[in-house]
């Protein structure tokens, strides 16, 4: 699957959606297939503040826990309780249903940090070998 | 190595281009590259408890042990005894070491005919394995007998579920209904001249195939076109690793290790300390008199908090009691389950454990195991 145009991703396999002051976080279709069958997720409590290249959470799969990176700084004001109840939508849906968590940005420079949809493209082509 | 391709410094099975055309996802394991997964582990998991799976056991280790004295040899290096094992049959047993600690599990098979003996070993083992063997020969020069390792030019193949059976019955002459569990015997399958096995690690009914290296894809084709209609899949090690936990099956470097004695490990039940001397025997009888310290335990967690993984800490009442050794969402009950070993004291079925996940004490209680039992 090529990385949807609309987004900006980390070199840890997260993407971001931006609209307005608001910055949605998920995880990249190449970061759920490398992880397999995803059994849990621990997101932070609304109102925390997240800080980019720092552990915001943890997704587990069948094979292993791994943390997951915020893109950017920010305020946590909503998390996708949906996909804690059935993590399993991360492997189905990785772009849309099993969006994260939703922040307010404190730094919008930090987005001229992220991969555009080709860098990562290649990117992931790259890890995967 | 001879037969084998190597891929930067692992080695490639036989079937390495196999698993690439079917999808899987190649994993450097034990100086081989192997399969974990194809479609999914939960997926092929289930394939395996509900039709059968396809497993390249390529990496595995297998050691021949041949002469009039190979019984004694091996009941001198061994737990279990040998003497109880009938020709044309199986035994799981242990490599121990002088401590009375694990060098590794193995299976012993014994020839329908003749002196001889077949060691099924680990792959992550296999160098210390027949370094060991070849020592403790070496040691013994008043017995007769040849140990061979034979890894190089031995291929090795797994058909585990409710329809490997029929599966395999239809590809063979040999009548497979009166051939019990531990059953080994020579076969032709698919027109491949082999030694089939009825042991696995699945907890599953199916066979475990020893065959010459440079058949074992006509011998993997055969067996999945055969079984196509009975919906088989090919299995990578990810669901291995789940269907043996399920099993309560031991996998060394997490249940068993050189620090931890069989009896500690629950696997008593293969070690003889009445057959006669063996290497380990003082220390392991030793710990038997004293009364064991550790116990390994099956739990299930019964909140939320994420998965059970290897050497998480095992807490009762805020004080260290053990570490977890197997644990994963089980894809047969949809729980999160593990093994532990822990002190004596706290260990027992309906107990409580808090086993710490990333710092935060997660509830579990010990239940039965083994988890998963098939039904026939």
């Amino acid at each position: 699957m090529t990385a949807p145009r609309d987004l900006r991703y980390t070199k840890s396999h997260e993407w971001v959606r931006i609209d307005g002051d608001i910055a949605t976080f998920g995880l990249s279709d190449y970061a759920q297939a490398e992880l397999g069958d995803i059994t849990y997720l621990e997101l932070p409590e609304i109102g925390s503040n997240v800080t980019q290249s720092e552990p915001f959470g943890v997704v587990e799969s069948v094979k292993a826990a791994s943390d997951i990176y915020a893109p950017l700084d920010g305020e946590v004001v909503e998390i996708n309780s949906a996909a804690v109840d059935a993590p399993d939508v991360v492997n189905s849906s990785p772009y849309d249903n099993a969006w994260l968590v939703k922040v307010r940005v404190s730094d919008p420079a930090q987005l001229e940090t992220l991969m555009d949809p080709d860098t990562y493209d290649t990117f992931a082509e790259e890890s995967a070998h | 190595m001879s037969g084998h391709e190597t891929a930067g410094s692992d080695v490639k099975t036989p079937l390495y281009d196999r698993h690439v055309a079917l999808g899987a996802r190649m994993i450097p394991f034990a100086g081989w590259m192997m399969p974990v997964q194809y479609t999914g582990i939960i997926d092929e998991h289930r394939t395996v408890r509900t039709a059968a799976g396809l497993f390249d056991l390529g990496h595995m280790g297998q050691v021949t042990v041949d002469g009039p004295d190979a019984e004694k040899y091996l009941q001198a290096i061994t737990t279990n005894d040998v003497s109880l094992l009938e020709p044309g049959g199986a035994q799981y047993s242990m490599l121990p070491n002088p401590n009375g600690g694990v060098i590794d599990d193995i299976f012993v098979y014994r020839d329908n005919c003749g002196s001889g003996y077949f060691v099924c070993i680990n792959a992550a083992n296999h160098d210390k394995d027949v370094a060991w063997m070849q020592e403790q020969r070496s040691a013994h020069p008043e017995l007769d007998v040849t140990v061979e390792d034979i890894s190089d030019k031995t291929g090795m193949i797994a058909i585990q579920g409710p329809r490997a059976v029929e599966i395999v019955q239809r590809l063979t002459d040999v009548d497979l209904t009166d051939g019990g569990r531990n059953s080994w015997m020579k076969a032709t399958v698919a027109g491949v001249p082999l030694m089939l096995a009825r042991t696995g690690y699945t907890g599953e009914d199916g066979f475990e195939f020893f065959l010459p290296i440079d058949r074992v894809g006509e011998l993997w084709d055969a067996l999945m076109a055969e079984g196509e209609k009975d919906g088989i899949r090919a299995i990578g090690l990810g669901a291995r690793d789940t269907l043996r936990l399920e099993a309560r099956m031991p996998l060394y470097g997490n249940e068993l290790a050189d620090d931890i004695s069989p009896l500690e490990a629950g696997l008593g039940w293969a070690v003889k300390l009445d057959k006669g001397e063996f290497v380990g025997r003082a220390p392991i009888a030793a710990q038997k008199e004293a009364g064991i310290p550790r116990k390994t335990v099956g739990f299930k967690l019964v909140e939320r908090g994420g998965s059970p993984r290897s050497h998480y800490e095992v807490q009762v009442d805020g004080r260290n009691v053990g570490f977890v050794t197997s644990g994963a969402m089980s894809p047969t009950f949809d729980e999160n389950i593990g093994l532990a070993i822990v002190d004596a004291d706290v260990a027992g079925v309906g107990k409580p454990l808090d086993i710490i996940v990333r710092g935060k004490a997660v509830k579990a209680v010990q239940v039965k195991m083994p988890f998963y039992r098939r039904s026939k």
